[in-house]
């Protein structure tokens, strides 16, 4: 855990001052008439997020905060190895939204996750599997009329749409 | 008298069968959409309506009220039983809200949160009623410096929301306000921290990416982690008694539940401001003032019942000075003006003596609504505490599910999902350093209305900031924040001074 708050203290450092350049490529001073650039605004607080990471440092340091005394493990490998298969699943999930879409990504994660990580029976898991993007699509593209992503599915929606509209 | 007389006629034309049906209607579609992650009151309000179109203007607007009414009880079923807010004025909740879900008192959390409603949305509507021009006179006085002083002031409560890592909840407060200004620059419209000249960023950053990503997916991975991945929710039960004696209890509240009031009515007046300051500055303060702050954000109810009423006290307020000088308060109020505007209304103070029926109609509509989403709130209790007894191995795959369409659907736009997706596991990452995470999406949220003010007040100024200590109210606003600011760092410098002492 001591490692682990150096370690994200650095990190955070590092992006702060990325951040302190990104908002410099807009005017970071005073502009007669038009008063503070653009980058000024994100510029200073990216300074405060950087003075905040040295005082972290400091203070890991100095021992003085809870995470800088612990000797506990950051992550243990049972919790890396939830960590990793519910992140990895979404992380999938996500990137199937963009091939089949909602309705192909949505019943394969729950799949995944009821059968294979829950244990659950094939019966909940295809019903689940079925009712979930049946309901997500009355609910969010009839009723509420916002578009989900279908991927390559996309013209099978057709006739549905026929139907509805 | 003349006011009781003009809401007694309100109140005649707000039972007619029609308007009450469309208030009995309007609750219950808006308690759905608020409790939807990624909806709120702005997306129930647009998307219906069209169909108010159908029935005469007052009719209409006493339907929309309902919505908004409904949707401002709703957004706290999501914060608490789901830890995703559903709105931005519901994120205050899900800080004490979601904890005592976890803890198997989410019956006495949604009890709280629609009792605190209807107190904060009661009290929004009798100063409605009382004070509405004069009110407005004041709201109207608020230029750039006031609105600024009142954002920093809210920030400062943000620190007082933290953990004892002062350090760490500034960081928390400046990253969120970074992201903030992910966009185009408000005043030269240039492109500003487009990260890797990804289109997705010129829109901004959506607060709810930000919220959904570390109260959805972070929340979910840590509960996954500290459970080692069996775990029941929550093993709340709920009776008519139960909720009975929960609303008895809540009787000690009062404190919180007048603060958020009359602070998230005030709040919810000036213009551009609405509901959310509102509630994350009644929870700030609540948990200033409390003689156990160290509690909050562990399931104190007082955490839950602050920003509730103050929420719903400002969503009343907010509809003040869109009635009586046409500027709405908040995104909801914007989408009513425009209604009103279709409808052949136009909102200012001749609204009250061209077109009296309307208005008071309007007014004594709330009062229904109010009642009617409480009523409908504590009777789907023991349906949301049903989805709470689901095996968490069920539950977990449809809150991602409904993190991810939660995330898409306020942009459309695939690339804040994947943000989302990165901001819950960096957000589950820093919170098990002790990061606190709920100034960051505070600040997100706030960030937008900050900035403008502070540059158009240097503006003015000539880039002294002596403005915000000249006038009036602005000053008062400092001083309390730099109050606000100082105390923490002042109480963690006593500790490490008793620390030493201590030790030598």
């Amino acid at each position: 855990m001591r490692m682990a708050e150096l370690v994200m203290a650095v990190v955070m450092a590092v992006f702060s001052l990325y951040l302190m350049w990104k908002s410099a490529e807009l005017p970071i001073g005073w502009i007669p008439g038009e008063g503070p650039g653009g980058g000024a605004w994100p510029f200073w607080l990216a300074t405060g997020m950087l003075l905040c990471c040295i005082a972290t440092v400091y203070r890991w340091a100095r021992r003085l905060t809870p995470e800088s005394r612990s000797e506990d493990v950051y992550m243990d490998s049972r919790a890396f190895k939830l960590f990793l298969l519910n992140a990895g699943a979404l992380a999938a999930m996500i990137g199937l939204f963009h091939i089949v879409g909602a309705y192909g990504a949505i019943p394969a994660f729950l799949i995944f996750y009821l059968r294979f990580m829950g244990g659950h029976s094939w019966r909940l898991t295809g019903t689940f599997a079925v009712v979930t993007p049946v309901i997500t699509f009355l609910f969010f593209e009839i009723a509420l009329q916002k578009t989900l992503p279908k991927g390559f599915t996309d013209p099978w929606f057709e006739p549905i749409f026929d139907f509805f509209y | 008298m003349e006011i009781l007389s003009l809401l007694l006629n309100g109140f005649a034309i707000a039972f007619e069968p029609l308007n009450l049906a469309l208030i009995i209607f309007g609750c219950a579609v808006g308690l759905f959409i608020g409790a939807m992650p990624g909806l709120g009151s702005v997306n129930g309000v647009a998307i219906l309506l069209p169909m108010t179109f159908l029935v005469p203007p007052t009719s209409a607007i006493i339907f929309l009220g309902a919505i908004y009414y409904g949707a401002m009880y709703g957004g706290a079923i999501s914060s608490i039983m789901l830890g995703i807010p559903g709105a931005s004025t519901a994120v205050a909740t899900t800080f004490d809200g979601r904890p005592m879900a976890l803890q198997g008192k989410a019956d006495k959390a949604l009890v709280a949160a629609a009792a605190a409603s209807f107190v904060g949305g009661s009290i929004g509507v009798v100063l409605f009623t009382l004070f509405a021009p004069p009110l407005a006179d004041i709201a109207l006085g608020f230029g750039a410096p006031e609105i600024f002083a009142l954002m920093l002031m809210a920030f400062a409560t943000f620190v007082g929301l933290g953990g004892d890592d002062v350090a760490k909840t500034l960081f928390s407060i400046f990253i969120g306000l970074v992201f903030g200004a992910v966009g185009l620059d408000i005043i030269s419209g240039e492109p500003r921290l487009i990260f890797g000249d990804i289109p997705g960023f010129f829109h901004g950053i959506n607060f709810l990416v930000l919220a959904i990503g570390i109260y959805g997916i972070g929340e979910m991975l840590w509960t996954i982690e500290i459970s080692k991945g069996n775990v029941v929710v929550s093993q709340a039960s709920v009776s008519v008694r139960r909720i009975w004696e929960n609303l008895v209890e809540l009787t000690r509240t009062w404190k919180a539940m007048l603060l958020g009031s009359f602070l998230g009515y005030f709040v919810g007046i000036l213009p551009a401001a609405g509901a959310t300051p509102g509630s994350l500055m009644a929870y700030g303060f609540a948990k200033q003032m409390a003689k156990d702050p160290e509690t909050y954000g562990k399931g104190n109810i007082n955490g839950v019942v602050a920003p509730e009423s103050a929420n719903n006290a400002a969503s009343t307020g907010a509809m003040l000075p869109m009635l009586t000088l046409g500027i709405p308060g908040s995104p909801t109020t914007a989408i009513l003006l425009g209604g009103m505007v279709i409808w052949g209304l136009e909102p200012g103070p001749m609204v009250f003596i061209d077109h009296p029926d309307f208005v008071w109609g309007f007014i004594a509509s709330l009062y229904a609504a109010n009642l009617f989403s409480l009523l409908i709130n504590i009777a789907f209790i023991p349906a949301f505490i049903w989805v709470l007894k689901l095996p968490f191995t069920i539950l977990a795959p449809v809150i991602f599910i409904l993190c991810i369409v939660g995330g898409f659907v306020p942009t459309l736009d695939m690339h804040d999902v994947w943000l989302m997706l990165i901001f819950g596991i960096v957000g589950y990452l820093m919170r098990k350093l002790d990061y606190p995470m709920a100034p960051a999406v505070l600040a997100i949220v706030l960030g937008p209305l900050a900035e403008p003010a502070l540059r158009q007040s240097l503006l003015i100024s000539g880039g002294s900031f002596s403005i915000f200590f000249t006038r009036p109210f602005s000053s008062v606003f400092m001083f309390i924040a730099i109050a606000l600011l100082v105390l923490p760092l002042g109480k963690q410098a006593l500790d490490a001074r008793r620390r030493k002492t201590e030790r030598t």
